[in-house]
């Protein structure tokens, strides 16, 4: 079976390490707030200016003067601080994020990754991916593996304009964990009850299968 | 005395002198401290042919949307178009000249350009359509491109209180953008919630000091919420 949108946050979050400040993308990223584990600590950068991103909020607390990067009415934690957009990109910029999980529609095996438009259909605009993925060296990309018609979104080469070159290393599908070395995607887990078969089917860039893939259990 | 005391009365004396064609830099992160007295004073001026520069463009209907209604905006500068269904068609269409511009890369322009610096070298962009036709180089080994700054005929922002000086603080996560923007523009104009006597706001706790701030204006706000998203009970 493939991973659920929360089976991938799940899978996301055993790479939090005690004392991380993380930035997470909108969407899939967003989910691994729910299951950063009880006996660590980490601290959530949100672009538009916060460090220290709390829950969201209940009724009597919502507050709009109080958002994260999803513009979704968020609350601030013990220890959060609150600055300019310029501060908060000179901590991103400046690689002091320990971590940055963000989406994706392609990334190739050069470490190419290309998240914010299709030309002629769809621009939805880079805000923060460009400098998250240039200032940043422990990214992990969560997408699904392949399109709905089943066109793979792990490529030789990335056919839409680029959000970053050279910057990933890290993706978590709905089907696998792989990691991108010397131009070519290293499996290293895959999905419960997924096959390598299908993995390898549905990868359209090199794809290297060491004898100890690992099946990921929830 | 008067020479310090930046307030002004009236929507009208906030943007008096701004004109057909001028750059208007605008604070603000989606409508989360966003100066929207400000931007509806622009669209009853009916000013044309603007550059206005914002990390997003508003949503239909509100904030910088408005301005789109009467192609008011010649020109966009932001990194995020979202949601913003008028934004995405006359920006497909080619009615509209959008830059898309990295967020951080766009705060950064402002704050060089508010600091008296011309350009920087980044990172961010390098290899991607953000870097066609900048100069690149090498530092360290690391490829970068070369980004000019930012700056405004008009700066409009949004704080929490201010006093007479111009001295503005922002409330939570309104801040975002209104202190670099507050930075570039030749006149900056912001609208506060409150506008308090002098030495009530603290030096410590100032986030604009008053010397960027040209006039201050009191508002109030709708504070539009665009995902109004609550704790599961």
């Amino acid at each position: 079976m493939a991973l659920s949108r929360e089976q991938m946050a799940q899978r996301v979050a055993r790479e939090l390490k005690d004392g991380y400040y993380v930035n997470l993308g909108i969407g899939i990223p967003t989910l691994v707030a729910n299951y950063v584990p009880d006996d660590i600590d980490v601290m959530l950068q949100s672009e538009n200016g916060l460090l220290g991103m709390g829950e969201f909020p209940t009724e009597e607390t919502i507050d709009a003067d109080m958002i994260n990067a999803g513009k979704q009415t968020v609350t601030a934690r013990k220890g959060a601080s609150i600055f300019s957009s310029a501060e908060s990109f000179a901590m991103i910029r400046g690689g002091h994020v320990d971590l940055t999980v963000l989406g994706a529609f392609e990334v190739d095996v050069e470490g190419n990754i290309a998240s914010w438009m299709i030309p002629g259909k769809l621009v939805k605009g880079m805000g923060g991916a460009m400098d998250l993925v240039a200032g940043a060296d422990n990214i992990i990309v969560t997408m699904t593996h392949a399109s709905k018609d089943g066109e793979s979104k792990l490529l030789s080469r990335c056919s839409l304009p680029l959000t970053g070159a050279g910057c990933i290393r890290k993706v978590l599908t709905d089907l696998a964990y792989l990691e991108i070395e010397n131009g070519a995607f290293i499996l290293r887990e895959r999905a419960p009850g997924v096959s390598v078969e299908e993995i390898i089917a549905k990868t359209g860039g090199k794809l290297i299968v060491p004898d100890d893939v690992i099946e990921m259990t929830f | 005395m008067a020479g310090l005391d930046k307030r002004v009365a009236t929507y009208e004396e906030a943007l008096a002198g701004l004109t057909d064609n001028m750059t208007v830099l605008s604070g603000g992160f989606g409508l989360c401290g966003i100066p929207e007295n400000l931007i509806a004073q622009i669209k009853r001026m009916g000013v044309k042919g603007l550059t206005v520069v914002s990390n997003n463009c508003g949503v239909d209907g509100f904030g910088l949307g408005i301005l789109l209604e009467d192609r008011q905006i010649r020109k966009m500068v932001a990194s995020y178009v979202g949601e913003n269904a008028l934004f995405e068609r006359q920006l497909l269409s080619g009615e509209l000249e959008v830059e898309l511009t990295p967020q951080g890369t766009l705060a950064e322009k402002m704050r060089a350009g508010g600091a008296g610096i011309p350009a920087f070298y980044t990172a961010t962009g390098y290899g991607t359509p953000v870097a066609e036709g900048k100069e690149t180089r090498q530092f360290n080994g690391r490829n970068v491109i070369l980004e000019e700054a930012i700056t405004g005929d008009f700066a409009i922002i949004k704080g929490w209180k201010a006093d007479h000086f111009g001295n503005v603080v922002y409330r939570h996560t309104a801040q975002n953008f209104n202190p670099v923007v507050a930075t570039a523009g030749r006149i900056t104009v912001v609208e506060v919630e409150e506008i308090v006597e002098p030495g009530v706001l603290l030096p410590t706790e100032i986030h604009t000091p008053g010397i960027y701030v040209d006039r201050v204006i009191l508002g109030t706000f709708e504070k539009r919420i665009e995902q109004r998203t609550l704790k599961k009970a």
